[in-house]
C-alpha cells in the first residue's frame, strides 16, 4: 500500500477515457461502480467539454455483485450501442472491476456487435494515467489500422514527384496541458515547410482516420508519454518513422523542423532563416540580464520537464538545480537530461519528495505541475506551471500553446513572469517602508510563507539557509535611487527562499545588537536574503553570535 | 405553536407513485463526504482504503488543492496487496503506524471503507479493533464505508456518523430530556440554531458530529433526536436503538422548514406558544424578507432534479412552496419515506418523483422538459448548459450553508444566480 495525499496521474482507466473523449465516432463502456463517474467532471468541469464524455458506466453495486454483473455489463454494452451508434467501441474495467473479472472483452465479443469492439486490459492496480492513454490509443490503433497494413516486409511505395510529404500528428488527447493549441501551432508549422497533415490522432479523429493512418510518410509524436507506443507499432507494421523531438522551446523547435525536413526529404532552410520567435531576443535584451543564473527547479511528465529545463538553461541562462519527473515510463530520457546538467534526477510520484527536494535545492524559480505550484507556494518561491495534471487555470480561453515558435514565446512570459511578479510586488514593498504601512505583510502572491523572509528570526529561522548565490548581498547600500533603477538585478533576490522549517538549529543563533542595526541599513529587499546567508554562515562555522564582522565575512564569501 | 406552519395531513405526495429507474447512476460515492466531514471534526483523519481511482475522486472533489497536509489520504492497494490478505493487513498497519508517527495532532483516525477494499474483503472493522489497542489512549481507530458498492454521496456521512454512535456515552439515567441535532452543518449555522433554542428554553441541546472527536454528545433514552440533514438514516436508527426518540419535522431549509423543525422541537419540550412565536416569527419574518426579492425573479419557473445529495425532495418543497417554483422532476438517489414524511406532505399534489437513476432517460425527459432551471451533479452541469439549459450544481448545495432562517435567502440565491447570470450575459 502507497499512502497516497495527491496523486499525479489519474487510474489508467481515466487515460483510456482521454483517448475516447478526444475522438468522435467512439464509445467507451466501463464496467465501474457509481462513484467512479466523478471522472465524468474532469472534462467537463476542468476542460469545460460542452460534451459529456463518451463514457457509459455500469454503475454496479453490492446487490449486484451477489447476483450477475456480467449480465449487467452486456445489457451495458447493448444500450449503448443502439443508444449513440459509435462507430468503435472500447469496453473495459476500472479498479474494481478488475476484481471480480467479468472479461468486458469476451462479454462485449459475444453480442456480436457490427462494429469494432476494443477489449482493454489496463491493470489498475500497477498502471497509471497516461500509460493507460498510450495503451488505449495504441489498441484503437492495431485494431482499426491493422486491417490495411501491407504484407509484412513489403517496401513503403515512394512518393509520387509532385505529391507533398504527408505525416500523421499523434499524442494530443482531452484534458492534455495546451494540446488544443500545441496541434494547431505545429500543423501551421508543418504546412510552412511544405508538409500536408493526414490525420491528427486522437484529438478529433474518428475511427475511419485512425483507419488511414498508413496513408502517411511518417508520424510526428507530440506526446510520447501518449503516442510512442503507437508510433513504434506504425513504424514496425507500415514502415513510417516518426519524430523524436518535442518542439516545445527555441532551440527543440529548430531540430524539430531539421527532423521533420528530414523525414520529408525537403529543405528546412527557408523556414528556419526567419526569425518567427521573439523569445530570443528577449532573452537577450538588457533587460532579462537579471535573470541570469536563477536556480530554477523543473518537475512534470518527462516530456515538459526535459523541455522546460533546456529552455530554462539553454534560453533563459537559469541554472537548472533539480529536474524531475512522475513518468516512471520515460524515466531514463529524465536521467539522461538530468546528467547534462549535472543534478540528481529526481523520478517519484509522491509530491512529499517533490516537496523535499525542492525545499533542499532553494530555487528562484519552480518549473512545475499544480502540485508543485501550492508546494512553491508554501515555500515562498514563484513558481510557473508547465506540465499536467491539469486544473482549469491550464485551459486559458487565449491561444496559449507551448510548442512552435509562438510556444515559445509562451514560455519565455510564463517562466519570466513569476519573476517579474514578484519584482513589482517588491516595489510595492518599498513603498510600504515608510512609517504608515507595516513592513512585515508578505507579497500577496507568495502566500504565508513569504513573511517569514524578513521576520525577526534570529534563532527561530536558522535551518538550512539559501546556497550560494551570485548576488553579493550584505553591506552593499546603494542609495533609494539607485535601488529603485537597480532594481531588476537584485530585487526579486528577496524573494524568500524556503528553509526545512522543522530542523532545530544545532547552535543558537544571536544578532549582536550593532550588527542588527547594521543588517537594517542593507535595503528591504535584500535583507531577508541577507540574513538568511549570514546565519547560515554563521551556523557553518559554529558561532553563536553574530557581529558586524561577521556580516561582511558572510558578504564577502558569499560573493566570490 | 402553529402559527408558523400548519401541518398538513394526509396531502402532498405522502402515497404518491415513485418512478424507480435502475440504470447508469451519475452520483459520487460515499467517499465525497471526507471533503467536508475532515473540516467539520478537526482532530480527525481520514485513511481510505482503496485504489488510485479512489484518491483521485477525493483529489477532484476537493477541487483545488489548497491544504498543506490535508487530513486526508488514501492508503492505496498495490499489487502486491491482492496476493493476500495477510500482507495487505499488515501492510495496512505499517501504514497506520506511519502516519500516526507523522501526525501526532490526530485523536481519531477513521479507516474508510472503498469499493476494491470490500472486494477483496479487507475487513476494516476487525483492522480499527486491533490497531486501536495499539494506539489507545492517544488515539482511536474507526471503521466506516464510503464504498460506491453500497453508498452514494452523502450516505458516506452517514456511515461515518453512525460509526461513531457506539462510542457516544449514555446519559445519566434520571437525566432530564435532550435534544440531540443530528448532520453536519456550518459551524455559523450550528451557533445561530443554538442560540434560538436557548431564546425558546430549550437549553440542553448538543450537535452531532462535534467539532472535536473527545467531545462526543450523550445519548439515551431522554434524548430527542432532530434531523438537519435527510440522508442519515443509519446513524438515526442506531441513535434510536440507544434510546433516542426521533422527531418529525421538515428539514431545516428554508424559512417553512426551518419554523416546522423548530416547531418540532419546541413540542417536544413543551416550550410555550407566546414564548416560540416571539423569538420564531421575526426570524422567519426578516427570511421571508429577505426571500421576496428572490421569489419575483423565480415565480412560476420550472425546475428539474437529477438525483444528486438526497437533500432534493427538501430543496423541492422549498422551491414550490416558497420560491413559487414549477417542480418538473425531483429525482432522488434514495427516498426514505419515513424521515422525509413531513416533507412529502408538504410537496405539491402531483410531483413527479423518481429514485435511483437511469442517466440517459433521465436527460432525455429533462431535455424534453426544457426546464428553467436544473440541479444536477458536476458531470452533467456544462453539458446542459451548452444545450442551452440553466443548470445549479447540486454539490453547492451541501458545500454552502443553506440551513436555518439566515441562510434561506442564501438558498434562495443559489436557485436564481443562474438565471440572473443568463438575462446579463450578452454573449
Ligand atoms: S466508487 Fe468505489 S472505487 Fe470508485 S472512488 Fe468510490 S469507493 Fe473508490
Amino acid at each position: 500500500m502507497q499512502l497516497t495525499v495527491w496523486t499525479y496521474e489519474a487510474p489508467p482507466h481515466v487515460g483510456a477515457m482521454r483517448i475516447a473523449t478526444a475522438m468522435e465516432g467512439v464509445h467507451y463502456v466501463l464496467h465501474a461502480p457509481q462513484g467512479d463517474t466523478y471522472a465524468d467532471l474532469l472534462f467537463t468541469m476542468i476542460e469545460r467539454a460542452t460534451k459529456r464524455p463518451p463514457v457509459t458506466y455500469t454503475t454496479f453495486q453490492a446487490r449486484d455483485l451477489g447476483s450477475d454483473t456480467a449480465e449487467l455489463f452486456k445489457t451495458s454494452v447493448k444500450e449503448a450501442y443502439e443508444r449513440f451508434r459509435p462507430q468503435a467501441l472500447l469496453v473495459g474495467a476500472s479498479c474494481t472491476a478488475e476484481l471480480i473479472q467479468d472479461d468486458p472483452g469476451g462479454l462485449a465479443r459475444a453480442l456480436d456487435l457490427p462494429i469494432p469492439v476494443v477489449p482493454l486490459e489496463l491493470p489498475a492496480y500497477q498502471r497509471k494515467e497516461n500509460w493507460g492513454a498510450a495503451e488505449t490509443f495504441y489498441r484503437l490503433v492495431r485494431t482499426l489500422a491493422g486491417p490495411h497494413a501491407p504484407p509484412p516486409g513489403s517496401k513503403r511505395p515512394a512518393r509520387g514527384p509532385d505529391d507533398a510529404p504527408r505525416c500523421n500528428i499523434l499524442g494530443p488527447t482531452a484534458l492534455g496541458f495546451r494540446h488544443r493549441d500545441d496541434v494547431h501551432e505545429v500543423t501551421g508549422l508543418l504546412h510552412r515547410l511544405g508538409v500536408t497533415v493526414n490525420v491528427v490522432a486522437p484529438l478529433g479523429a474518428t475511427p475511419a482516420d485512425i483507419a488511414r493512418l498508413g496513408e502517411a510518410d511518417f508520424n510526428v509524436v507530440l506526446y510520447p508519454e501518449i503516442a510512442y507506443q503507437a508510433a513504434q507499432w506504425l513504424d514496425r507494421t507500415f514502415g513510417q518513422k516518426s519524430t523524436k523531438v518535442v518542439p516545445i522551446g527555441v532551440g527543440a523547435t529548430r531540430d524539430f523542423i531539421a527532423e521533420v525536413a528530414a523525414l520529408a526529404g525537403i529543405d528546412p532552410a527557408p523556414v528556419l532563416a526567419g526569425a518567427p520567435s521573439r523569445a530570443p531576443w528577449y532573452a537577450r535584451s538588457v533587460d532579462s540580464t537579471y535573470l541570469t543564473g536563477k536556480r530554477v527547479f523543473v518537475f512534470g511528465d518527462a516530456t515538459h520537464a526535459i523541455a522546460g529545463a533546456r529552455i530554462a538553461a539553454d534560453e533563459l541562462g537559469f541554472e537548472v538545480v533539480g529536474l524531475g519527473t512522475y513518468s516512471r515510463e520515460f524515466a531514463r530520457d529524465v536521467r539522461a537530461a538530468a546528467a547534462k546538467y549535472g543534478v540528481e534526477p529526481l523520478i517519484t510520484d509522491d509530491y512529499l519528495d517533490v516537496e523535499a527536494a525542492i525545499a533542499a535545492a532553494h530555487p528562484e524559480l519552480v518549473l512545475g505541475t499544480q502540485m508543485e505550484r501550492h508546494t512553491a507556494k508554501r515555500l515562498g518561491v514563484p513558481c510557473a506551471v508547465i506540465s499536467a495534471p491539469v486544473h482549469v487555470q491550464d485551459f486559458p480561453a487565449r491561444y496559449a500553446p507551448q510548442m512552435g515558435h509562438e510556444g515559445a514565446n509562451v514560455l519565455f512570459d510564463t517562466f519570466v513572469h513569476p519573476l517579474m511578479m514578484g519584482l513589482e510586488e517588491h516595489l510595492l514593498t518599498m513603498f510600504r517602508e515608510d512609517f504608515e504601512f507595516h513592513a512585515d505583510a508578505a507579497p500577496s502572491h507568495l502566500g504565508v510563507a513569504a513573511s517569514r523572509g524578513e521576520a525577526p528570526s534570529v534563532a527561530a529561522d536558522p535551518a538550512p539557509v539559501p546556497a550560494v548565490s551570485p548576488t553579493p548581498v550584505p553591506g552593499s547600500v546603494p542609495s533609494m535611487a539607485a535601488a529603485a533603477s537597480a532594481e531588476a538585478a537584485v530585487a526579486t533576490d528577496a524573494a524568500p527562499i524556503p528553509s526545512a522549517a522543522a530542523a532545530a538549529s544545532p547552535v543558537p543563533l544571536r544578532w549582536a545588537a550593532d550588527a542588527e542595526k547594521e543588517l537594517h541599513k542593507i535595503p528591504f529587499f535584500v535583507r531577508g536574503k541577507a540574513r538568511r546567508n549570514t546565519e547560515r554562515f554563521a551556523q557553518d562555522r559554529g558561532l553563536s553570535l553574530i557581529t558586524i564582522e561577521t556580516l561582511y565575512d558572510a558578504k564577502a564569501h558569499f560573493s566570490r | 405553536m402553529n402559527a408558523v406552519v400548519a401541518p398538513v395531513a394526509n396531502a402532498g405526495c405522502v402515497d404518491a407513485p415513485v418512478l424507480y429507474e435502475r440504470g447508469q447512476r451519475e452520483v459520487f460515492c460515499g467517499l465525497t463526504g471526507i471533503v467536508w466531514l475532515h473540516r467539520k471534526i478537526q482532530d480527525a483523519f481520514f485513511l481510505v482504503v482503496g485504489s488510485r481511482t479512489c484518491a483521485h475522486l477525493l483529489q477532484s472533489a476537493a477541487g483545488v488543492m489548497i491544504f498543506a497536509e490535508p487530513r486526508f489520504a488514501t492508503a492505496v492497494i498495490e499489487e502486491r496487496d491482492l496476493a493476500g490478505l495477510a500482507d495487505a493487513n499488515s501492510e495496512l498497519d505499517r501504514v497506520v503506524t506511519r502516519l500516526i508517527e507523522r501526525r501526532p495532532d490526530i485523536r481519531l483516525l477513521f479507516l474508510v471503507g472503498s469499493c476494491p477494499s470490500e472486494v477483496i474483503k479487507l475487513d476494516l472493522d476487525r483492522a480499527a479493533t486491533r490497531l486501536s489497542q495499539s494506539f489507545a489512549p492517544r488515539v482511536r481507530i474507526r471503521a466506516w464505508s464510503g464504498s460506491g458498492l453500497d453508498t452514494t454521496f452523502t450516505q458516506g456521512e452517514d456511515a461515518c456518523l453512525a460509526a461513531l454512535v457506539p462510542d457516544m456515552p449514555a446519559t445519566e439515567a434520571d437525566a432530564p430530556p435532550s435534544l440531540l441535532v443530528v448532520g453536519a452543518l456550518a459551524e455559523v449555522v450550528e451557533d445561530q440554531m443554538a442560540r434560538l433554542f436557548a431564546e425558546i428554553g430549550i437549553e440542553r441541546v448538543r450537535f452531532f458530529p462535534p467539532r472535536r472527536s473527545d467531545d462526543l454528545p450523550p445519548v439515551g433514552p431522554g434524548t430527542r433526536l432532530l434531523l438537519a440533514q435527510p440522508f442519515l438514516a443509519e446513524t438515526a436508527r442506531l441513535l434510536e436503538k440507544r434510546g433516542a426518540t426521533r422527531l418529525t419535522a421538515p428539514f431545516p431549509l428554508g424559512v417553512e422548514g426551518t419554523a416546522g423543525w423548530f416547531g418540532a422541537a419546541a413540542r417536544a419540550f413543551g416550550v410555550d406558544e407566546a414564548r416560540f412565536d416571539a423569538a420564531i416569527a421575526p426570524r422567519a419574518e426578516r427570511a421571508r424578507t429577505a426571500l421576496a426579492r428572490h421569489r419575483e425573479r423565480l415565480a412560476g419557473k420550472s425546475l428539474f432534479f437529477f438525483p444528486d445529495s438526497q437533500l432534493e425532495v427538501p430543496l423541492a418543497r422549498f422551491a414550490a412552496r416558497e420560491l413559487g417554483m414549477r417542480l418538473v422532476e425531483v429525482g432522488t438517489p434514495y427516498l426514505h419515506r419515513g424521515h422525509l414524511a413531513a416533507e412529502l406532505a408538504l410537496l405539491p399534489p402531483g410531483t413527479m418523483l423518481s429514485e435511483g437513476q437511469n442517466v440517459d432517460n433521465q436527460l432525455d425527459r429533462c431535455r424534453a422538459a426544457q426546464p428553467d432551471l436544473t440541479v444536477c451533479g458536476l458531470g452533467l452541469a456544462n453539458p446542459l448548459e451548452a444545450e442551452g439549459l440553466a443548470t445549479k450544481w447540486s454539490i453547492e448545495l451541501l458545500f454552502t450553508p443553506v440551513h436555518g432562517f439566515e441562510q434561506a435567502a442564501d438558498l434562495a440565491e443559489l436557485f436564481a444566480r443562474p438565471l440572473v447570470r443568463r438575462s446579463r450575459l450578452k454573449v
